[in-house]
């Protein structure tokens, strides 16, 4: 059996967030220099801080400042960081309750080794130079054997507050398209459209995906289909697509190839995008050095009639 | 033992916008819910489960958003579930709470479900480049376009019935405080001149992108009996699902639709829909999805549909009127876009819809469907409880 493929696949999106009234004064707080918490009902000190109280269910939005020193309350050693952690060295991953707070918060502590930190060992905020309002304004934490430090009581009222940040998120992931897949991939840089039909409905799936969706039996006889095939429906597409360089109008197609049981789906070219209709007979055009047809185009024979269709749009 | 009847004793809904700035999620998630427990004099001390749902967590980018949520829903020391069935999410989180009640699980639950598109972009979220794959070569509206031309010519609908639709959604938003798209200049001609973006949907024929949350308080026989206002009923409720593509998937009208209204009639003793239910609001999230689902829904026979939206039958002051709040073609906030079908049907029954209340409505279908005709989820509330 050949190879099945493989290819990196990485996710990524700027995601943006409107942080509401409590997370936006505790992130401008951070860019200021002051770490904010709230006060719940029964007189806690919730750092970092939230919006609605984990007993009550109340609001609360009795903000109170913090010390930027505290006590490390469990921690775990990261051996080797990984793009986008906070430290480019090894550190340890660290909950600190801060002086004056309940709750502990989750940071990185810089530290030489893993015998450097111990639970209960006093560190304080290692503040980042350029701060955005962000939970990165703290740079990490770092070992500390002075005074606790006091708070100054600030009210949590800010001018210019941050109000929304841009959380980015990338995944990576490795793709495999399966076995089916890649047999349908590998056909087709020889220019050839290889399906496979359902040992129970009889029926040729085109991409395969190894099991028929609605018999669920794998499927592995190999059936070649097309080149020909009919324009079952379709839209005429007249705005530009981000990342698809293709000129507007254009048609989209489903497209029955001969012996597919379901349509796929492709542009249609070479005649004017208003004359395209359903059941126009159409082939592929590939060009070099691409994995799918560019698009396809009129056969010139006469139009499929609709019932020989139907049951595929 | 017979099942326990549900009733909905609370609704509550944001203002739908297109980007809600002022709060995060959990301040979003937070006033439904509120909205929902005044609406029901009930405080959270009196909520037994929590049952939320949204859409896909890529269209945040907040994976498991419910496990933040629980301080601002007050679930902490409860059961709290969620509900993943893409675009009918709503409706399916409504239905999975209301089974919690009618298997007497618990006595009153709080569902809820929210989408804050702003914050990512649902498009994206949808069309993740795969390797090998060839890349989606028509946007949005190029998924639906080609369904509605094969139900156009399957039907013999004129071109204009797309745009009847918009314009009586975009009117009924008019009456609707909480509808995201309020277009007071609103006419005929305008949509029939915006521009023609997937032919054959017009830029008015599409849903809006939206910010919002809708939320309902479900809860037994006992709890209605303690409503400060009138509850409704549900008569019938039913879950399908078909895969998205497979030899014979019909996208014009679905079987899992099909059979998912059937069960959802034989529940609640409905053999002539179109006679004995008083309005629908039905996910149309483009125009043609309208008279598409009427058929599917069992109101018109096959290739019908249409011409009861042309008749005015689904206006407002129609006999049947569809989407009087509006619908997905007003508000869109995917994942709360099937509870919002599910409520303003609730709300209709329960005769607190305002100014877009249908005179005497005593049976209002909720309908909602997600992930490219994937999955259906529905239900019949009546003014009356069921066994009445
Ligand atoms: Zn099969």
């Amino acid at each position: 059996m050949p190879e099945v493929l493989k290819a990196p696949l990485v996710v990524e999106f700027p995601f943006t967030r409107s942080l509401g009234p409590v997370q936006s004064a505790f992130l401008t707080g951070l860019r200021e220099r002051v770490v904010l918490g709230v006060r719940t009902a029964d007189g806690r000190t919730l750092v970092p801080p939230v919006e609605y109280d984990p007993v009550t269910a109340e609001d609360i939005r009795d903000l109170v400042e913090v010390a930027p020193t505290g006590t490390v309350t469990t921690w775990a050693w990261n051996h080797a960081p990984r793009r986008g952690q906070p430290l480019t060295t090894p550190f340890a991953w660290v909950l600190v309750r801060l002086d004056g707070a309940d709750t502990a918060l989750l940071h990185a502590l810089d530290a030489p080794g893993p015998d450097a930190v111990h639970t209960g060992m006093r560190v304080r905020i290692r503040w980042a130079a350029e701060r955005t309002g962000a939970i990165t304004d703290i740079a990490c934490f770092e070992p500390y054997d002075g005074d606790r430090a006091q708070p100054a009581g600030h009210t949590g009222e800010f001018e210019d507050p941050v109000t929304g940040i841009v959380a980015a998120a990338r995944l990576d992931y490795t793709y495999s398209p399966g076995r089916a897949q890649t047999a349908y991939i590998n056909a087709l840089s020889g220019r050839r459209t290889v399906g496979e039909r359902c040992p129970s409905c009889r029926k040729v799936y085109v991409p395969p995906r190894g099991a028929c969706p609605t018999c669920g039996v794998a499927t592995s006889e190999q059936v070649e289909v097309g080149p020909r095939g009919t324009v079952t429906t379709f839209c005429i597409v007249n705005i530009k697509a981000k990342n698809l360089d293709i000129e507007v109008p254009y048609v989209y197609a489903h497209i029955a190839l001969d012996g597919a049981d379901l349509a796929l789906h492709g542009r249609i070219g070479g005649i004017p995008y208003d004359e395209v209709r359903m059941g126009l007979r159409v082939e592929p055009v590939w060009t070099e050095g691409s994995r799918y047809p560019d698009h396809y185009r009129p056969t010139g024979e006469p139009d499929a009639d609709y019932d020989t269709y139907k049951e595929l749009l | 033992m017979s099942k326990e009847p549900v009733a909905v004793v609370g609704i509550g809904q944001t203002k739908h916008v297109a980007a809600r700035r002022d709060v995060s999620i959990a301040g979003l998630v937070r006033e439904a819910a509120r909205r929902a427990l005044d609406d029901a004099e009930l405080t959270w001390a009196d909520i037994d489960a929590v049952v939320i749902g949204k859409a896909p967590d890529f269209f945040e980018g907040v994976m498991m958003p419910e496990l933040y949520l629980a301080d601002a829903l007050g679930a902490v020391g409860k059961p709290m579930l969620r509900v993943h069935t893409a675009g009918s999410v709503g409706g399916s989180t409504a239905l999975v709470a209301a089974n919690l009640v009618a298997a007497r699980v618990h006595g009153t639950v709080l569902t809820l479900a929210f989408e804050k598109q702003s914050e990512s972009n649902a498009m994206w979220g949808l069309s993740l480049p795969i390797p090998f794959q060839q890349p989606l070569l028509a946007g949005a509206g190029g998924f639906f376009a080609p369904h509605i031309r094969a139900y156009m010519r399957r039907s013999g609908a004129p071109e204009t019935v797309g745009a009847l639709v918009a314009y009586k959604d975009r009117r009924n938003a008019l009456k609707n405080p909480y509808a995201h798209l309020h277009e007071h200049d609103i006419t005929l001609d305008k949509v029939m001149a915006s521009p023609m973006l997937w032919d054959p949907i017009r830029y008015s024929e599409t849903c809006p992108s939206s910010d919002g949350a809708c939320a309902m308080v479900l809860t037994d026989r006992a709890g209605a009996a303690r409503a400060p206002r009138p509850p409704a009923w549900m008569l019938g409720g039913a879950m399908r699902s078909e895969p998205t593509l497979f030899a014979g998937k019909d996208f014009v009208s679905p079987q899992a639709g099909q059979d998912c209204a059937a069960d959802v009639y034989r529940q609640a003793g409905i053999t002539d829909p179109r006679r004995e239910i008083d309005g629908a609001e039905i996910y149309v999230p483009f125009s043609w999805y309208e008279p598409m689902w009427l058929e599917n829904l069992g109101f018109a026979g096959e290739g019908e549909g249409w011409k009861l939206t042309e008749a005015g039958v689904t206006e407002l002051d129609g006999d049947l009127p569809v989407n009087m709040s509006g619908g997905v073609l007003s508000t869109n906030p995917i994942g709360a876009s099937g509870m919002i079908r599910f409520a303003e049907a609730a709300l209709q029954v329960r005769g607190q819809a305002g100014e877009h209340q249908v005179d005497g409505a005593r049976r209002v279908l909720g309908h909602a469907y997600g992930g490219g005709s994937q999955f259906f989820s529905m239900w019949l509330v009546g003014a009356e409880p069921p066994d009445s």
